[in-house]
């Protein structure tokens, strides 16, 4: 839902295309390396977004069906809303679809032959694993950015007790995303978590 | 006409229209797993590439900037038809996902707030961090290879989670600083590693 009261100009919808396609070029090790800069820029930074709609974002680009980096684009979809209704939050899903997508996909459109043929060069491994750590480093860091908002002992420990369950089961069983997730949403719908 | 069960490769996707709507078809069945819909797909079901061919594919898509799912679709298909071929590719990964999800990022806002959809959420969101952190999990493991060894590479972790979360450094300089030391350094411990070598 809309929880702020935004009147974004021209210059700063620019901004935020502006600032997804970066995010995109900063995108290594996949998509869920940019959370900590996306959350720093719409949350922190520039306030366009709440908490619950950064978390709300990622959570539906999870739910729906494809890549995950689309939670760009509901991203971008609740900066627009903000902004006053859903027309602007259609454009907000457009320039966070645009800004994630584009241009990592034209570098990686241009340079594939030659990164595979470069692919046993030094550098190119260098960077492939010298990149390794800070990525899950990164990753760790948005699951700690995602979880800040839930210090609240008395109502938010069985969150935290459905997060380590749900962080076993997908890591030591086999047990498919869905099996976990369903339930997880059936719990949290009535109310249980 | 051809004998089902055949070892030979097939050649590929017939077209451009082919490559769009087998990516479509890979998506929509990619709830947080699109790399097993992948294999599935288009090694077993397809035969477009073997999975040696897919996993070389994968590992440049992980080099290359960008969400690893879409630059391998972009990969597969500049493969066969190049920059169309890409585009198709690109396209089929992402436009139907894209449409259902403002569908779904719409009905969520038309929800106004019920707190059944809300507590849903709530309890998707503490699952996709520990999707997350799972991920992390995962990729420990293969650290224990790396040329730096495996301690300096945990060390990577409170840093980074000092930069960001403490620091509140920019993504960029993130990268720049802490990404650019460890690849800085491990280029240097390739080598030393094939001086020891040679």
């Amino acid at each position: 839902m809309a929880e702020l009261a935004l009147e974004l100009t021209a210059w700063q919808w620019w901004d935020l295309l502006w600032h997804f396609m970066g995010l995109s070029l900063l995108a290594v090790g996949g998509g869920v390396s940019v959370l900590p800069g996306a959350h720093r820029y719409l949350v922190l930074q520039q306030g366009w977004l709440t908490q619950t709609q950064f978390s709300a974002s990622l959570a539906l680009a999870q739910v729906a069906p494809g890549p995950n980096v689309l939670f760009a684009a509901v991203m971008g979809w609740h900066v627009g809303l903000n902004n006053g209704n859903v027309y602007w939050a259609l454009l907000g899903g457009c320039v966070g679809l645009v800004g994630i997508v584009l241009p990592s996909a034209v570098l990686t459109t241009v340079a594939t032959r030659w990164i595979r043929q470069q692919s046993e060069r030094r550098e190119v491994r260098a960077f492939k694993q010298g990149m390794a750590p800070v990525v899950v480093g990164l990753m760790l860091a948005s699951a700690a950015l995602l979880m800040a908002p839930y210090q609240v002992v008395e109502t938010d420990w069985k969150l935290w007790i459905l997060g380590l369950v749900a962080l076993l089961l997908l890591w030591r069983t086999k047990l498919h995303l869905l099996w976990v997730l369903v339930p997880a949403a059936c719990l949290g719908a009535l109310g249980w978590v | 006409m051809s004998v089902p069960q055949t070892n030979e490769p097939s050649p590929g996707p017939k077209g451009l229209a082919d490559l769009y709507w087998a990516f479509t078809w890979i998506a929509l069945q990619g709830f947080g797993g699109v790399m097993g819909v992948m294999y599935r797909e288009l090694v077993e079901r397809r035969r477009w590439l073997t999975n040696e061919e897919l996993l070389e594919l994968w590992s440049i898509a992980q080099v290359l900037p960008g969400p690893n799912m879409g630059n391998l679709s972009l990969i597969i298909g500049e493969r066969y038809f190049g920059v169309r071929g890409a585009i198709a590719a690109g396209l089929g990964l992402f436009s139907v996902p894209f449409v259902l999800l403002m569908l779904l990022a719409l009905a969520y806002t038309q929800s106004a707030g019920h707190p059944e959809v809300m507590g849903a959420l709530r309890a998707v969101g503490v699952v996709v961090v520990a999707l997350i952190a799972v991920t992390a999990l995962k990729l420990l493991p293969a650290l224990r290879e790396h040329p730096l060894g495996f301690t300096a590479c945990l060390l990577a972790i409170p840093l980074t989670l000092a930069a960001i979360l403490w620091l509140k450094w920019p993504l960029l300089v993130v990268l720049a600083v802490l990404g650019g030391s460890y690849c800085v350094l491990t280029y240097r411990a390739l080598g030393r590693g094939a001086a020891q070598r040679s």
